[in-house]
């Protein structure tokens, strides 16, 4: 780079190590146990690039990094001290720092280079920016929607993706004349701006069941912005930083789309609201069975096997310590009680993982959907907790529903289903769900948390 | 420059293959702690924006590389506190080792 030969092989020598930490990072969190490892790696990979960037020729003013180095820190502390039921908000709110950095860095580099910029790093430039930008913005939108500033029910109007595609089009059209025409540079703010609009104009559609694909595709775009902006400081290390964030992004965002059944060029198009409008017609009230705490539990304790079901109401509510209690009654109990856990489950993947594992469930009674679907024959009772279009056995065999295709839990083979919910409103999907009209299932309406609770007290109350 | 882009394009590659496989492995259980480990790990951008802020080249790009620093910093800190906090909370039912 721009160091004096010794230097420079000693900072390229750090760099390789702190690369080599980065994919041992990853590789340790393949497993609970070896987690912790994976951090630690990714901290001293962190703590030694940083360290050895500081101490490279070239920097005159230390101040400016102190402070903000300072400043970042001071911010950084909080946003990682949040809630976990606010884990997909923070996460959302991160790509978008993420982003905003590249796109700070990407345009001061231009503005740097300009007007004598090469073709080829004008090409990479650009895609930095546009990426960087529409991430910002899109992420931004994705973070006020997951905290409920911003309206969560999607918003979609008839040639939505026209418009939006063409927005986009627009943007890589004006960057392709960029890189014909570097000396152009007062057309570069339109690749800032432009893409910024389209990042909020593509999570307008959004509805909050679709967050944990859109929060996925996002990390996948700030990573490979990321590693556009390693191409632009020739810098080995941002690349491939970038490169694993964005396999990592991408990998996460089609495992999400398949637990949903949408392509995943319906995926990338970013034209998720739009299927849901069709369902939703009002339905004729059908019969079902509801019971009370008291009955649930009942059940409950006579069971020899259960497999409880998450889903986000069980976040809304808060419940996952009441859940705790539950599994701890019914384990002292002797009743067999593990998790079934959709990869859609929440909002973001792994979030209901996560929530489980803060109230100390043991991680090894968290099963995948392909884990537990074998269970639930066997089991003698199947509890819903928040979750809806997950369990919605239309999914199997009404080829007209919309949902049709999607993998699901098989809840509906428990000898009986128990399902708490508020009320009988249908789920995000706007899809009635065949399930809680079955004869063996129960609904127990009330919030998740409260009527937790109950249950766990009609245990306790019947122990002796 | 031609062969230092024909390098860049060949780095990028194969670490896009090594994230794939390395990824792939990765059970559900961990997907949350993982996006937050990998936005903390991209945020390694912060020494493109160190550079960029402490070369002190014109006025503009120090702004912006000291606003790019304050981005990825907390994007450090933020999310290694976090992924640490819940990789903690993954504890198994028993002592013994999965």
């Amino acid at each position: 780079m721009i160091a004096a030969p010794g230097t420079g092989t000693f900072i390229e020598i750090i760099y390789l190590i702190a690369t080599a930490l980065f994919i041992l990072s990853l590789k340790w969190m393949s497993s609970p146990a070896t987690a912790r490892h994976g951090v630690w790696a990714g901290e001293l990979g962190m703590a030694l690039a940083i360290g050895g960037t500081l101490f490279q020729q070239g920097i005159v003013d230390y101040k400016w990094v102190a402070i903000a180095l300072v400043l970042g820190s001071i911010i950084g502390v909080p946003l990682g001290m949040v809630q976990m039921t606010a884990v997909p908000q923070r996460t959302a709110l991160s790509h978008a720092f993420g982003a905003l950095c590249v796109t700070l860095v990407g345009t001061a580099e231009f503005y740097l280079r300009a007007p004598a910029v090469p073709r080829f790093m004008m090409a990479v430039l650009s895609l930095e920016i546009i990426l960087g930008s529409l991430t910002f913005t899109g992420s931004l939108m994705a973070a006020g929607k997951l905290q409920e500033v911003l309206p969560q029910r999607p918003i979609t109007y008839k040639g939505q993706n026209v418009v939006n595609l063409s927005i986009l089009a627009a943007a890589v059209g004006v960057a392709i004349y960029l890189v014909m025409h570097p000396e152009q540079t007062r057309l570069f703010p339109v690749i800032i701006a432009v893409p910024l609009l389209f990042g909020v104009l593509m999570i307008v559609p959004i509805g909050g069941a679709d967050m944990p694909t859109v929060i996925s595709l996002l990390n996948s775009y700030a990573g490979l912005s990321a590693a556009a902006m390693g191409f632009v400081l020739d810098s080995k290390l941002l690349i491939i930083a970038g490169a694993l964030d964005g396999a990592s992004g991408f990998i996460l965002s089609v495992n999400m789309s398949n637990a949903m059944n949408r392509s995943f060029s319906n995926v990338l198009f970013g034209a998720f609201g739009q299927e849901q409008a069709a369902g939703g017609a009002a339905q004729a009230a059908r019969p079902v069975k509801s019971a009370t705490a008291e009955e649930a539990a009942a059940i409950l304790a006579a069971a020899n096997k259960v497999v409880i079901v998450p889903g986000y109401g069980l976040a809304v509510a808060q419940a996952q310590h009441k859940v705790r209690e539950l599994y701890d009654a019914l384990v002292k109990r002797g009743v067999d009680v593990k998790f079934g856990i959709h990869p859609v489950a929440g909002r973001m993947p792994g979030h209901m993982n996560v929530l489980m594992a803060e109230a100390d469930i043991p991680y090894d009674k968290l099963l995948d959907m392909d884990e537990i679907n074998g269970d639930f024959p066997q089991a003698d009772v199947a509890l819903v907790i928040g979750a809806n279009d997950v369990t919605n056995p239309a999914a199997r065999s009404e080829t007209g529903s919309p949902i049709y295709g999607m993998p699901i839990l098989d809840v509906d083979k428990a000898r009986t289903v128990m399902v708490i919910k508020r009320g009988m409103s249908p789920g995000f999907a706007g899809i009635d769900n065949p399930l809680y009209y079955l004869d063996k299932t129960l609904m127990l309406f009330g919030d998740a948390k409260a009527f937790v609770g109950a249950i766990v007290r009609e245990l306790a109350g019947s122990q002796h | 420059m031609k062969i230092d882009l024909l390098t860049s394009l060949y780095v990028f590659m194969l670490a896009g293959f090594i994230g794939f496989e390395v990824i792939r492995r990765i059970t559900p259980l961990l997907h949350t702690p993982l996006m937050s480990l990998t936005n903390a790990l991209d945020a390694i951008a912060v020494v493109g924006a160190i550079v960029l802020a402490g070369e002190h080249k014109s006025t503009l790009s120090t702004v912006l590389g000291t606003l790019a620093i304050v981005a990825a910093t907390s994007n450090v800190v933020g999310g290694f506190l976090i992924t640490d906090r819940m990789i903690r909370m993954f504890k198994g039912s028993a002592p013994k080792k999965p």
